[in-house]
């Protein structure tokens, strides 16, 4: 099986990344101070909706009526879309989508494309598909820029960009701006308000002039064919509205079976993602409307091994996420070795349980095993999806699938590297599965009592890390 | 064999477990959650204001008569002179003065000269404190409210939904909506909040409610 284009060609296993990664100071108080802050502002305006259960609950059957009639919604969604003037494509692999989208860019003549942070375009590495026939693609989400500018990697679903602190951003900008096009004024201070207004100047012209779009999508109305896309900066809106042919790339999970469905994701997404009562703009739209928006509407339905996802009916709840990244602010791992240990465009526990199964436990064996299980994930996620569950249950399948091994024999490989012995390993799962969610109750864990202290205790003694993240990544490249 | 039979074979072959009898509607959808979150008898007028103004639009309540010089005000604070105006609306609600409305046709650079937009809504959400535009008269098309800086909307009393169910309700999914809650930010840095990146940076709103008797 291939990795499909979720994981980072040789990235290191998880414990390796981690290793290094937790290490690092500077990271480490940025995450804390991230994850922090927006983990107390979801409290507080969940807390505002006394039924914030109900809604969780209705959340979690609506996602689990589409997965059980996939098909059916599907088929519906295409009619739809294709009545109000859209066109719809299917895409099998990542491949295969990219395949499609370069094809209808070059069917405009156009060599850029101005896009919306879309995490399905980063799945399949679009990006890169594009510039090898030729193809500029623009990121223009704000962190989505930053990533872009300083050839990185995304680090959390919600603000990829989060590593980075304003003085690296302020001298990314300086040094890369002018590259791409417009370059940052001379005097840039390492202003928030000042940068914001860097990048403001920086993509104006690209949206006023942009003739082709790519964007993601947060959901999609069987019933009516509405497509939404849910963000702040109005960056999406120029996207969506200013060029003549719009292409979305979305996960076949991603259809809701009606418009108003969206009454409780509505609700959900914004409080559980930036923690705000609605985030500033969601714009909509059902094909193409005459005289407004692109003439031109393709939707691009992405399989890239949702479908495999599916037909595990524990490992199928996984496909109900929203990418509202409640439960990468709670996580205790995700705090303290960020998003890029987990080499994946999908960090976090979301990423440790829809990563092995998009690409095949054996690829990502070790992601089921970051994480204590200490529950908080769960409670802190808006369609309730039980990480814990499907982690233990891809934990089980990562033995399986190297078979004759034991499972602490497994473990050790997996995992030995931070957890310094399988005794302890063992002792670590099972204290986890008994008593770990008190552990990290306010999303916090210190230095952590019993077997786990292994773990916690690497933050504290650094060991040197065997070779840098560019050296493997160079190593392991070359020898694909 | 295509990718769109492919997928959908595969999707069927992985759902073994359910029962081929099993319609999409007998999967249970428990909708026990509430149908608005504001309180008996709670003035939603005033909340949506309240909510509104949380991410720091400007938000004023008149009614029809004051409704002109509520706009002359909001312009004149922001310094607009030049506006878009949309197809369709209502002439008789703009002050004179020294204003000048753009009607469309107008293409995006004409729109990137122009200080701001005027338009309607198609409806308000009081919990949430957002405004809701369709592109029906008086609205615009999208790049309306959205190359331009500044954008002054005016939502009637009676638009205004308690909450994000009713106001769905109301809505028709088959023209292009756009959902504003305050003006564009990004927490991207440091998550410190930035109102103003790429939509309009200034948002005022008008709220026009019934004449009361005796004003
Ligand atoms: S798994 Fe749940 S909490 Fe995590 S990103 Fe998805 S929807 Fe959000």
């Amino acid at each position: 099986m291939s990795s499909r284009g979720v994981v980072w060609l040789g990235s290191p296993s998880f414990p390796d990344a981690a290793r290094v990664a937790l290490k690092d100071d500077q990271l480490r108080a940025n995450l804390k101070r991230a994850t922090g802050t927006i983990r107390d502002k979801r409290l507080t305006v969940a807390a505002e909706l006394d039924d914030w259960e109900e809604l969780r609950t209705a959340a979690e059957a609506i996602k689990n009526r589409t997965a059980r009639h996939l098909d059916h919604y599907l088929v519906q969604l295409e009619e739809s879309v294709t009545a109000a003037g859209g066109t719809v494509h299917w895409a099998s692999d990542a491949a295969e989508a990219n395949r499609i989208v370069t094809e209808l860019v070059q069917a405009t003549g156009e060599r850029e494309v101005v896009k919306v942070k879309s995490m399905a375009t980063q799945e399949i590495g679009l990006n890169e598909a594009l510039a090898e026939a030729g193809i500029t693609a623009y990121e223009t989400d704000l962190a989505e820029l930053i990533v872009q500018l300083g050839d990185d990697r995304p680090s959390h679903i919600l603000v990829p960009a989060i590593h980075k602190n304003r003085t690296e951003i302020r001298d990314l900008f300086r040094a890369e701006m002018g590259h791409w096009g417009q370059p940052a004024p001379e005097d840039l201070t390492d202003e928030p308000r000042e940068l914001a207004e860097a990048a403001r100047r920086h993509l104006r012209q690209k949206f006023l002039t942009a003739k082709v779009a790519v964007s993601g999508a947060n959901f999609a109305c069987a019933d009516t064919g509405t497509v939404l896309v849910v963000e702040s900066e109005g960056n999406g809106r120029m996207c969506l509205t200013l060029p003549e042919t719009l292409i979305t790339v979305m996960g076949i999970e991603k259809v809701l079976p009606t418009w108003s469905d969206l009454e409780v994701f509505l609700q959900l997404l914004p409080r559980s993602s930036t923690g705000e009562r609605m985030n500033p703009y969601t714009s909509t739209w059902s094909g193409t409307t005459e005289g407004d928006g692109p003439s031109e509407f393709h939707l691009v339905l992405l399989d890239n091994g949702r479908t495999d996802t599916l037909a595990d009916p524990v490992g199928r709840q996984t496909l109900g996420c929203i990418r509202c990244s409640a439960c990468l602010n709670v996580c205790p791992v995700f705090e303290r070795t960020g998003g890029h240990a987990y080499g994946s465009v999908y960090p976090g526990p979301i990423g440790a349980v829809l990563t092995p199964q998009l690409v095949g436990v054996e690829q990502a064996a070790s992601l089921p095993f970051a994480s204590t299980l200490c529950g908080a994930c769960y409670d802190a996620c808006p369609v309730k999806i039980n990480i814990p569950e499907v982690l233990a249950h891809l934990r089980a399948k990562v033995v399986e699938a190297k078979d004759g091994h034991t499972v602490e024999g497994l473990a050790m490989k997996a995992a030995g590297k931070v957890l310094d012995s399988p005794r302890l390993l063992g002792a670590a799962q099972k204290a986890a599965a008994l008593g770990g969610r008190a552990l990290a109750r306010n999303g916090k864990i210190g230095r952590l009592p019993g077997p786990l202290h292994g773990w916690t205790d690497t933050r504290d003694t650094p060991a040197p890390p065997a070779e840098s993240f560019r050296t493997w990544w160079r190593k392991n490249r070359e020898s694909e | 064999m295509t990718s769109r039979d492919a997928i959908l074979g595969r999707i069927r072959a992985a759902l073994t477990d359910v029962p081929s009898e099993e319609r999409p509607q007998d999967v249970p959808v428990p909708r026990d959650y509430r149908r608005s979150h504001t309180g008996p008898g709670q003035d939603t007028v005033a909340l949506f204001a309240e909510r509104v103004a949380d991410y720091r639009a400007t938000v004023s309540r008149t009614d029809r008569a004051g409704l002109r010089d509520a706009v002359a005000v909001a312009l004149t604070r922001r310094r607009a002179r030049y506006l878009a105006l949309p197809g369709g609306f209502p002439m008789e609600l703009l002050p004179t003065g020294s204003w000048q409305w753009h009607t469309e046709p107008l293409d995006v650079p004409a729109l990137d000269e122009l200080d701001g937009a005027i338009t309607l809504a198609a409806a308000g959400i009081a919990i949430t404190g957002t405004i809701v535009l369709d592109t029906s008269p008086g609205q615009g098309r999208r790049a309306l409210t959205l190359v331009p800086d500044y954008h002054l909307c005016i939502v009637g009393a009676d638009q205004i939904a308690d909450d994000v169910p009713d106001a769905l309700a109301r809505l028709d999914p088959t023209r292009p909506l756009t959902f504003i809650s305050g003006p564009s930010a990004t927490s991207d840095i440091e998550l410190d909040r930035v109102e103003g990146v790429h939509g309009p940076r200034t948002l005022d709103v008008i709220i026009v409610e019934p004449s009361v008797s005796g004003h």
